[in-house]
């Protein structure tokens, strides 16, 4: 057993601990080339990563960088940094340590790379950045140790494989660097393993004590959810006796615009004036610093947050964690739940809110998969190959290489292990001369090869476009809102939200209801406005499908004869739909058609979460659209799909042979928004796309066109380009999970259950006010288009021709 | 031809959808922006490889128009190329399929901001034409009886933003008609100076659909990159 030096023995003594388990057997492996340490939160985890390092430095032998940290936020690092200096200090230790993320200044950051500190605690993509220097040679000589925190977090995205690429430069740079992975509690750490260590070699895992099991339970109120909306207002009294009954109390919401709502209720509610503060990702800076400030300072009862508060940041005494609206997956859950109590040993306490009727019968779901620890995840695809040339980039700004060499290090990559000699060549001629079957890039190729072989920038000063455009956080456009005459920045909304306020239109941002003024400069100007029901805010992007095992479980409640552990009004209102029309079944897919205000509907139960049923949401209307069945528009939720069109559909089983699926789903790839975005944000992190940078967005707008066009082109005259391989790819996950409806036409074998109303379903009745209504761009929005123009024209005293 | 076709200051007009302007009486084409050559200009100034098949897209185009409307004259008004290199940068094959393009027509090369000089490519280079009653020009100025290019009009109607044509009594500026263009929204102060109390919209895309210009429009911004 490796033993604590004195000081360090001293200092746990006068504090009354002792050393957990997990932490001295950290202590005892730390000369593993690779290791992680799986712990629930509150149970020492960050220290016990940083204990080696410690002990190592204190000495005072060590020059330069020893220990690397990562972490996903960068205020995670900024607390990190906190937390650390606390023990560094009464020991009195002689290590510097320092952050670096994209909040630190220009001088600090030069300084750092001169002379950097014994621990730098940063991010993936300032880390990615440090890499892409001609010095980093000189930066990273002597590392010794690389914490990678939260990395859970990381391995779901592509920032985790951006990481992974990086860490190979540095095993170059540094040899004897040691690998350390900080893990929250998952379904396979094995697969987290692998992808950390430097491959082929083993990984150990560290497993704590998790700890008893968490107090959770589903929170019930006089009040009946509404049938519909994500709002949770019926609530709002019942959570604000919780808040009254506890020290501090985390309201975690699924999207931004729902914890804008909430809060806003919440405030109007607050007849006590209990300190209740609001935290996300689309508020500036300064309000979100203010937060956390009063948060750590213990000033706050409650905050109203979403996934920007997911991570372990130590937020001092929260005793009480609610999650507003169905979790949707398990995982995610289990860790927001970790948030209450830090104490070590002690259970965490935590109330599910369902939004409305249907999150009630998620809620029992998901509450019976935690009693289960039944977690949930997908097992992930190879590296991506647009990150890889993003790192091939990165690799030429630092100074020329080979391509052999370059090869071999990424093989070492667990996640590019199986990464072929002409798939890696693919990137590589992609990166130099932009992999066009039209080789029209001779003279302006981006590397070329120099005359011992290896390759470089052909102009140096691309390097700073190229750093610019480091990260694989796919960015949507954004605008900043400020009140009008003052340039305090109030916090971010989409492009496409500001696209539809006109002056005097209200929404809410930061909990206050604000007045649009104008657009200046790209920037949103508002004004104070409290006396108006508000628009809301839309954020994308922050909605999250429902897990495969979550779906499951949901069917297989329907299953029940009755519902004893429902509340009434949903045990209720599962009954009337069994009655009226038909519950879903796992193996077939219920249709349902009605009409509706004069429009023909279909809503098909699919449960294959979100995105899968928004893209067969897509497949269905070019379907009917080829059947002339004039298709306007459709919504998507976790279960079901609706589609309303001109036309009824009188025999939908054809709209799901799996087959004609597929084929539809080929044809779709060519032509389609989603799949767009996909290729925007591949090609963007590829670097065949710039990011819309503040100043450039400034410039001319007619310079400015649409990367749909890329797309278009692309697809027209070189179909099998790299960017299309990695877009089809994807189109398989993510955004347009055409896996997940794979899945479903195997367990469904395409079996449908068409049933025929005269009216709108219960069950579908929450579908009609969904946000996130798609029109079908087909004929029947041509013809719509064109009666707008007539009557435009007739209204305008106008002869129509 | 799914085209619009209206009046314009005496002179009998065609939109077509694809953004050229035909002139049946004066057996005129007219195109503006074509903008040849952009990915190139990209590539040689940011390193930044945009797929290299705009020029081919462009002319594709273009023939398709000639094609259905076999003019005598053509009129590029203005940014054909996106600066004096790309046009000298220009492959082979685009210059055979220009030339097949010019064969046995009169092809005017108006000057435009992009640019400003001749090009080593058949036709004629003029700052301005008359054709007929009306003035042919890259830049809109204060004259009346005015067709000019230039600022890439847009316009929005039910939520979607299509290259669109604007016309008032005296003036008419017409889309980009390039594959790598972007557009400005026809809410813009820069494009409302232009026009007086009523003006009208073209929409460019399947057909030409012509609608009067409502007085607010929401910002219209294409959902993509700068470049």
């Amino acid at each position: 057993m490796t033993t604590l030096p004195a000081p360090f023995q001293n200092w746990f003594a006068t504090r009354g601990w002792e050393i957990h388990p997990h932490q001295q057997a950290m202590l005892d492996r730390a000369d593993a080339p690779a290791l992680m340490l799986i712990a629930p939160t509150g149970g020492g985890k960050t220290l016990a990563g940083f204990l080696p390092s410690l002990s190592e430095l204190a000495d005072c032998n060590h020059q330069g960088l020893h220990t690397l940290y990562v972490s996903p936020l960068k205020a995670l690092a900024a607390d990190i940094k906190r937390n650390l200096r606390t023990p560094v200090d009464e020991m009195n230790l002689p290590i510097r340590i320092e952050d670096r993320t994209g909040d630190t200044s220009y001088t600090q950051k030069r300084r750092q790379r001169a002379d950097p500190p014994h621990i730098l605690l940063t991010t993936p993509e300032s880390l990615a950045l440090l890499t892409s220097y001609e010095d980093a040679p000189h930066i990273f000589k002597g590392l010794q140790r690389i914490i990678v925190d939260e990395i859970h977090a990381l391995a779901e995205s592509k920032r985790g494989d951006q990481l992974m690429l990086a860490l190979s430069r540095l095993q170059t740079l540094a040899p004897n660097l040691r690998r350390v992975g900080l893990s929250a509690t998952v379904e396979d750490p094995d697969a987290i393993a692998r992808e950390l260590a430097c491959h082929p070699d083993p990984c150990e895992i560290i497993n704590a004590d998790p700890g008893p099991d968490p107090d959770i339970s589903m929170l019930t109120t006089d009040e009946k959810p509404p049938w519909t909306g994500g709002g949770a207002a019926y609530a709002i009294p019942a959570v604000l006796d919780e808040v009254r009954k506890h020290n501090t109390t985390l309201i975690f919401h699924n999207t931004r615009a729902q914890a804008e709502i909430f809060f806003h209720n919440l405030w109007l509610a607050n007849s006590d004036d209990l300190p209740i503060g609001i935290h996300h990702g689309s508020l500036a800076r300064e309000q979100r610093e203010r937060v956390e400030g009063a948060m750590v300072a213990g000033d706050l009862r409650a905050i109203v947050c979403t996934g920007s508060l997911d991570l372990g940041i130590d937020w001092g005494d929260v005793d009480l964690v609610v999650q507003v609206g169905a979790p949707k997956n398990v995982k995610r859950l289990v860790q927001r739940i970790g948030r209450a109590n830090h104490r070590y040993n002690a259970p965490s306490k935590a109330l599910l809110v369902p939004a409305n009727r249907f999150e009630v019968v998620e809620c029992v779901a998901a509450l019976e998969a935690v009693k289960e620890h039944d977690l949930d995840g997908d097992p992930k695809g190879p590296g991506p190959r647009d990150v890889l040339c993003q790192h091939i980039l990165i690799t030429a700004c630092s100074g020329p290489f080979n391509a052999d060499t370059l090869y071999a290090e990424i093989k070492t990559v667990g996640a590019y292990q199986s990464l072929t000699r002409s798939e890696f060549d693919d990137c590589l001629d992609f990166c130099a001369t932009g992999g066009y079957a039209l080789r029209a890039y001779d003279k302006w190729k981006r590397l070329l090869q120099t005359a011992d072989g290896n390759w470089q920038l052909r102009d140096p000063r691309a390097a700073q476009r190229i750093r610019m455009n480091i990260g694989t956080i796919q960015d949507t456009d954004t605008l900043k809102v400020r009140m009008k005459g003052n340039f305090k920045p109030l916090g971010e909304v989409e492009e496409a939200f500001a696209a539809t306020l006109t002056q005097g239109d209200t929404f809410l941002i930061g909990g206050q209801v604000v007045r649009y003024e104008n657009l200046k400069e790209m920037t949103v100007e508002v004004s104070r406005r409290g006396d108006k029901k508000p628009k809301i805010a839309t954020f994308m992007g922050t909605k999250f499908a429902n897990s495969t095992q979550l779906s499951q479980r949901i069917l297989r409640m329907f299953r029940q004869d009755s519902w004893p552990e429902l509340p009434d009004h949903t045990a209720e209102w599962l009954t009337l739909q069994r009655e009226v029309s038909k519950l879903p079944e796992a193996d077939r897919i219920l249709v349902e058609s009605f009409p509706h205000e004069g429009r023909h509907h279909i809503c098909a139960y699919g449960f294959a979460g979100r995105n899968a049923m928004q893209t067969l949401g897509m497949l269905l209307t070019q379907r009917m659209e080829e059947l002339d069945l004039h298709p306007l528009g459709f919504v998507a939720t976790d279960y079901a799909t609706l589609v309303w069109g001109l036309d009824p559909v009188t025999d939908p089983a054809p709209l799901f042979r799996a087959p004609d699926l597929r084929a539809g789903f080929e044809t779709w790839l060519s032509g389609n928004a989603v799949m767009k975005k996909t290729f925007r944000g591949a090609a963007t992190i590829a670097g065949l796309i710039e990011r819309n940078l503040p100043q450039a967005r400034k410039s001319g707008r007619q310079a400015t066109f649409s990367s749909d066009i890329l797309y278009d082109t692309l697809s027209k005259y070189d179909p099998d380009h790299l960017m299309l391989q990695i877009t089809r790819e994807e189109a398989l996950r993510g955004l347009v999970d055409f896996g997940r409806i794979e899945e479903m036409l195997d367990r469904t074998k395409g079996s449908v259950d068409h049933v025929i109303l005269n009216r709108v379903t219960p069950l579908s009745l929450p579908m009609f006010l969904e946000q996130g209504r798609i029109a079908v761009a087909g004929a029947a929005q041509d013809r719509m288009l064109e009666e707008t123009a007539q009557q435009l024209m007739q209204e305008a005293g106008m002869k129509t021709d | 031809m799914n085209g619009y076709s209206f009046i314009f200051c005496e002179t009998q007009c065609t939109a077509l959808p694809s953004g050229a302007l035909y002139l049946p009486d004066h057996e005129t084409l007219c195109v503006s922006d074509l903008h040849l050559g952009k990915s190139d200009r990209i590539a040689r100034r940011s390193g930044v490889m945009l797929p290299p098949y705009e020029v081919q897209e462009t002319l594709e185009k273009l023939q398709s128009d000639i094609n259905q409307t076999n003019p005598k004259t053509i009129i590029c008004l203005g940014d054909s190329f996106d600066d004096m290199d790309a046009a000298q940068s220009l492959t082979d094959d685009t210059r055979l399929h220009l030339i097949g393009l010019q064969a046995g027509r009169k092809w005017i090369w108006i000057e435009g901001n992009h640019d400003p000089g001749p090009i080593d490519l058949g036709g004629t280079h003029l700052m301005q034409i008359q054709i007929g009653t009306l003035t042919f020009r890259h830049i809109a100025t204060d004259a009346s009886a005015e067709v000019s290019g230039h600022y890439h009009p847009k316009h929005r109607v039910t939520g979607r933003s299509r290259p669109s044509f604007l016309y008032d009594q005296t003036r008419m500026i017409l889309p980009a008609y390039g594959a790598y263009t972007g557009g400005l929204g026809s809410h813009t102060p820069e494009l409302r100076r232009l026009f007086n109390a009523h003006p009208m919209a073209i929409l460019t895309g399947k057909r030409a659909i012509a609608v009067p210009l409502t007085k607010s429009q929401p910002p219209a911004r294409p959902h993509g990159r700068s470049y």
